[in-house]
């Protein structure tokens, strides 16, 4: 027994030591949200939280839904491809209520000139007048119906 | 192959951590979805874009960017043909309220829409010091708002400028490819906006996906691509001039 004499002092180290690993763990348990690891190094919830933001656009299946006959008057045209909230707005509020809240019905005056106003940076073969001198005061909806506007209806290409 | 013991123990670690990856699947906002069967990226086509704006506005109201500040924005370039490698460039409020008539004459104009290039290996994760920016495994790069202290040392990192200092949230905030519509299966607000289809949300794990075919039949580009960051943003026509 003599050869560990002086034990007491490497018991009273290890207790130390013991005691600080102890708490570091718990302290690291009390820290680290639940979640992080969940998917990698970051915490799960944050995935949660950034995708359960809500809607404002709705995406143009759910508007195709109760509106086929817009869509099939929209698929035969030029702008078949242009989604329905790209000139109507933000209206996911109106699917999921349509009775109570009604989209208002955008002004052509400002909505077609926003794409089709000339620009020398647009793309060569993309459908662009000067407004004025093309619609001569007129609305854009007296020759084009803008959910089908072709090129028959008055307006020259 | 044989292992001895010293080669077992110190494998063991690694397999151990990577065994939460291999447990990582599906957040349960979207029961459907699960991150490891995506891959995200989008397909830029600068012969399509016409300036409209509509893809700021929309990202705008989507997301609630302040005014002023953009996730997304639109650039005009001008590239005289004796000067290809100094365009001027301008981008009024970035796009959101389309671009007047070019008073510039001469060389060629073209809009070029700029977002969140999603890196790989994005620069912004690697300078952010406490692990709030982070990337997903359907290839998103995320900010943790509630991690993030605003120390802005990721907005200046991301060599594309994407990011910026949200005003009141004091946080830095970037583009997260409408990841609350991805996940959910729908396109993203910019891409669902655009009337062109010159922004085109893309999933490059589905096969379905027709980037695939486009990729395979057009020469496309990503943005610096010297600094090896791995962008999946393919601009399709871009030219020499942007940077």
């Amino acid at each position: 027994m003599s050869k560990f004499k002086d034990s007491a002092h490497l018991i009273r180290v290890a207790a130390v030591f013991l005691l600080g690993g102890v708490a570091f763990i718990v302290l690291r348990a009390a820290v680290i949200p639940k979640s992080f690891g969940e998917y990698g190094p970051y915490r799960g919830d944050a995935l949660k939280e950034i995708s359960s933001q809500p809607l404002r656009y709705a995406g143009h299946e759910t508007c195709e839904g109760c509106h086929p006959d817009v869509l099939e008057v929209k698929s035969k045209g030029v702008h078949a491809h242009v989604n329905c909230e790209a000139c109507h707005g933000p209206l996911a509020k109106h699917a999921d209520d349509p009775a109570s809240v009604v989209p208002v019905l955008p002004d052509v005056a400002q909505l077609c000139v926003r794409c089709h106003a000339e620009n020398s940076a647009k793309p060569s073969g993309f459908p662009q007048v000067d407004a004025k001198e093309h619609a001569q005061g007129q609305s854009c909806k007296t020759c084009h119906q803008p959910h089908s506007p072709g090129f028959d209806a008055g307006g020259k290409k | 192959m044989t292992l001895n013991r010293r080669q077992i123990l110190l494998l063991l670690p690694a397999a151990a951590v990577a065994w939460d990856f291999v447990l990582a699947g599906t957040p349960d906002e979207a029961p459907n979805y699960k991150t490891t069967e995506h891959w995200w990226g989008m397909l830029l086509d600068i012969t399509k874009c016409i300036g409209c704006g509509n893809c700021v506005r929309a990202c705008a109201m989507e997301n609630n960017v302040p005014d002023g500040y953009f996730r997304t924005w639109v650039e005009r370039y001008h590239v005289e043909d004796w000067h290809i490698e100094n365009p001027s460039v301008d981008s009024p409020n970035g796009g959101k309220d389309g671009f007047p008539a070019s008073d510039k004459t001469g060389g060629k104009n073209f809009f070029v829409p700029k977002l969140c290039n999603h890196c790989v290996d994005s620069p912004c994760t690697q300078v952010c010091p406490v692990g709030a920016t982070f990337h997903t495994a359907d290839g998103v790069v995320l900010i943790d708002y509630n991690y993030c202290l605003g120390c802005r040392y990721c907005i200046q990192a991301c060599p594309y400028g994407c990011r910026f200092f949200h005003p009141q949230r004091h946080t830095a905030e970037k583009c997260t490819l409408c990841y609350h519509r991805i996940t959910k299966g729908l396109t993203t607000a910019c891409c669902e906006n655009c009337p062109t289809g010159a922004r085109q949300l893309a999933d490059l794990k589905n096969p379905n996906d027709p980037i695939h075919a486009f990729l395979k039949t057009h020469t496309v580009q990503v943005l610096k691509p010297h600094l090896a960051t791995g962008a999946k943003m393919f601009y399709n026509g871009l030219d020499g001039s942007v940077r």
